[in-house]
């Protein structure tokens, strides 16, 4: 732990985690107990968490909280050092630091007949934000999509939330066989949309909005950047939008999505992918090596 | 005359060693050394470092005791009036401020004042520690934002005088600057933490990962949660960019998040810390402050090859302490002076491989006193660059202003406060850069403990 315990002391937060599911391929959900961010939270916010010392700052989309249990969700894809360490988490565990709620919420109001498209890991975030929707008064169409029927999750819940779910697969195994992006172009032709919100892979984002922009519909669109503080400290999260350069976790997360410089915001997100690979790479001859000094994070 | 002997340097490590590790460059005087440089000290019937020091440190007198070897006698005097002395003694602007006036300096070289502070500080901190002792407690609350220095220094002198302190900082670290923006190599984190230990064990508690304006506000805190009154010192954290093209290029950083990387997250020591950080061979650094002097010293640690300081004006209107940019220098920091970017290009992926600098000359004195930069017309000059840090400074951070109703902000979002840092919130009080717009610690610190005093006063004034 080193010089960790220098900043320990009585009153500091601990973060347990209170359940835990496994959502198929690297998609885990984790419930964290933070009783007053549950509380603060509005849809649309981001969360950062940090497990101990020597460990990542790493935001995430709140994807359900419920303040009567004192409790945020989070689903997190496992693609890197961070996150495959973060999923290993089970009830009881602890978290060293949850930070938030960060960023601006999802502007709700009553626009009238809504699409909200998640992608992936995506459709986490889509939850809080389709429900407040719906309670606003808005006829609610929730688009769901992944690469096969193993990957989606959360299909039930949503459709308790919203009027109506429509699904996607690239192989087909459920739903439309394509992409998300078919079943939006087929909603905003046929369902008299007025505003569309659109998140997962920024390459989805980038084509839901060339779907909506074409026909004219108004879309919003959330942007997860590379950041560190998540409190407008760190300029790492800038993103371009129309003429402007944003900061995207005070000024969003999210934006109007024919503003964005989407090309720009691809080509930023990939900019440390090769560190990150060797800090995977590093994980991996650790834990076969003999002295495994992780044990703090479990 | 004691004083006609040269002024004592100070060791350091070597250039060569110290641009291949992280530990402090300066490395302090022994006690021998510190004694005679005490004893050039005059003792002047009206001292004029103590005027120029923002929170009037007892000069001539800490630094008698130590001319008389009475260290324990030194740090006391010392402590009197500031709460962070291994710091301030590290990272104030001596030149411009204590020794600046030193009548000393007029024909020769000042006392050095800093490096003596520093001294007494560390030796302090080597001593057995006293228990501290506390008044009861008033049964006040009082409400701290922002764990840098304006806030520790505010939370120490409130819990000196009875009050029940929180802090409430946004970081997962208290520390504020000291933490994520000053380099281990100018200001090793176990001093900071240090003086950290001391606060908390004055009884002041630290919440850490709570930011005012979201997770808490202030109103609420006060209303619900019993707090009589409020210090700000949320500092200026927000980085400035030039809006040029090609800024968000991929290696284009602000220097707070190059620094917060590489101090705060510890990215020097990836992998073994899960935060990256990317430099390249050629790192250009835009600005010409100690911000700017940390960065380019910390490009080359990591690895770069070359690293520039890019400077709109002269060596001479270079504003880092003086130290520092001698430091950097050594260390084999360039000046690319008279110049500043004006454009950056990329590669297909976006990354950075050049700067367009635009070319200055100096004209007549502006207001600062400085002589001003005036582009000469169709110069310009481009350099090849894989790493640019926009060390341009900061404006404050929006958070907590944007989620206070009432707190009254200048046109610069800086909160507006009256002499005694009084807000337009009569029991919020504000000080530091949240106030000032970016200065240095001593003066943050010196506002957080005019503001303990002012807040004591009003909340007597109150019961």
């Amino acid at each position: 732990m080193g010089e960790q315990g220098f900043f320990e002391e009585e009153g500091v937060s601990v973060y347990k985690i209170v359940d835990y599911k496994h959502l198929g391929g690297a998609t885990h959900e984790l419930v964290v107990e933070a009783p007053r961010l549950a509380k603060k939270a509005k849809a649309g916010q981001f969360l950062i968490v940090r497990m101990g010392e020597g460990e990542e700052r790493i935001p995430l989309t709140i994807a359900d909280h419920d303040a009567d249990k004192g409790t945020v969700t989070i689903v997190i894809q496992a693609l890197g050092h961070s996150t495959q360490k973060l999923v290993t988490l089970r009830p009881g565990d602890e978290i060293a630091d949850v930070v938030g709620p960060l960023g601006k919420a999802s502007e709700i109001e009553k626009y009238g007949t809504v699409v909200i498209v998640g992608g992936g890991v995506g459709i986490a975030p889509i939850y809080p934000i389709a429900r407040d929707l719906k309670k606003a008064g808005n006829r609610v169409i929730a688009i769901i999509g992944a690469k096969t029927k193993d990957l989606l999750f959360w299909q039930d819940k949503l459709a308790a939330a919203v009027d109506e779910v429509r699904v996607a697969t690239d192989d087909g195994s459920v739903g439309h066989k394509g992409f998300v992006t078919d079943l939006l172009a087929d909603a905003c032709d046929n369902e008299g949309v007025d505003i569309v919100w659109a998140i997962g892979p920024m390459i989805m984002m980038y084509n839901c909005v060339k779907v909506t922009k074409a026909r004219g519909i108004r879309s919003v669109v959330s942007m997860n950047p590379v950041m560190i503080d998540g409190t407008g400290m760190c300029g790492g999260c800038r993103v371009r939008v129309g003429d402007e350069t944003k900061f995207a976790c005070v000024d969003g997360p999210e934006f109007d999505g024919d503003l964005i410089d989407f090309d720009l915001a691809m080509k930023r997100s990939r900019f440390m992918r090769d560190l990150e690979a060797e800090a995977v790479e590093r994980d991996h001859e650790c834990t076969i090596g003999l002295n495994h000094k992780e044990g703090e994070s479990k | 005359m004691a004083s006609k002997a040269p002024r004592h340097e100070m060791p350091v490590q070597d250039p060569k060693v110290r641009v291949t590790n992280f530990q402090e460059v300066a490395l302090g005087y022994d006690e021998e050394t510190a004694i005679a440089e005490a004893q050039r000290c005059l003792k002047c019937a009206r001292p004029r470092c103590v005027e120029g020091c923002p929170v009037h440190v007892a000069i001539p007198d800490f630094i008698e005791a130590v001319a008389l070897a009475d260290l324990d006698e030194a740090a006391r005097r010392l402590k009197a009036r500031t709460s962070l002395p291994a710091i301030c003694g590290r990272v104030c602007p001596q030149e411009n401020q204590c020794e600046g006036k030193c009548v000393l300096g007029i024909k020769g070289e000042p006392v050095a004042i800093g490096r003596l502070e520093r001294f007494v500080a560390d030796w302090d901190r080597e001593q057995p520690q006293k228990p501290v002792e506390l008044p009861a407690k008033n049964g006040k609350k009082v409400g701290i934002i922002g764990a840098g220095p304006a806030g520790l220094a505010c939370a120490g002198d409130l819990a000196k005088l009875g009050y029940d302190v929180t802090i409430f900082e946004a970081l997962h670290t208290p520390g504020g600057v000291l933490m994520y923006g000053i380099p281990e190599f100018r200001l090793p984190k176990a001093i900071v933490q240090h003086e950290i230990n001391s606060i908390r064990e004055m009884g002041v508690h630290i919440e850490v990962d709570a930011i005012v304006g979201k997770l808490y506000d202030i109103q609420e805190l006060h209303e619900e949660e019993g707090f009589d009154a409020f210090f700000v010192g949320t500092g200026a954290g927000l980085p400035h960019f030039m809006n040029i093209p090609g800024e968000n290029l991929n290696g284009v950083y602000s220097a707070n998040e190059f620094l917060t990387r590489s101090n705060l997250m510890k990215a020097y020591d990836f992998p073994h810390n899960a935060t990256p950080i990317k430099v390249g061979k050629r790192a250009a650094i835009i600005g010409g402050g100690n911000v700017a002097m940390d960065a380019a010293r910390t490009a080359l640690r990591l690895g770069a090859e070359e690293s520039y300081i890019v400077y709109r004006r002269s060596k001479e209107e270079i504003p880092a302490r003086a130290e520092e940019l001698e430091h950097a220098i050594e260390e084999g920091v360039q000046l690319k002076l008279l110049s500043s970017p004006i454009a950056y290009t990329g590669d297909e992926n976006d990354v950075i491989t050049g700067m367009v600098m635009q070319k200055y000359e100096l004209g007549e004195p502006d207001a600062s006193g400085r002589r001003r930069p005036i582009a000469i017309e169709g110069e310009t000059e481009e350099m090849p660059i894989d790493t640019v840090i926009v060390a341009i400074g900061q404006g404050p951070n929006p958070i907590l202003t944007e989620n206070t109703p009432g707190l009254e902000l200048n046109s610069r979002g800086n909160i507006v406060a009256n002499d005694e840092g009084q807000t337009s919130l009569p029991y919020v009080f504000a000080g530091g850069d949240i106030v000032t717009g970016a200065a240095t610690v001593i003066k943050a610190m010196g506002a957080g403990k005019d503001a303990a005093a002012a807040i004591d006063a009003y909340l007597k004034a109150q019961a």
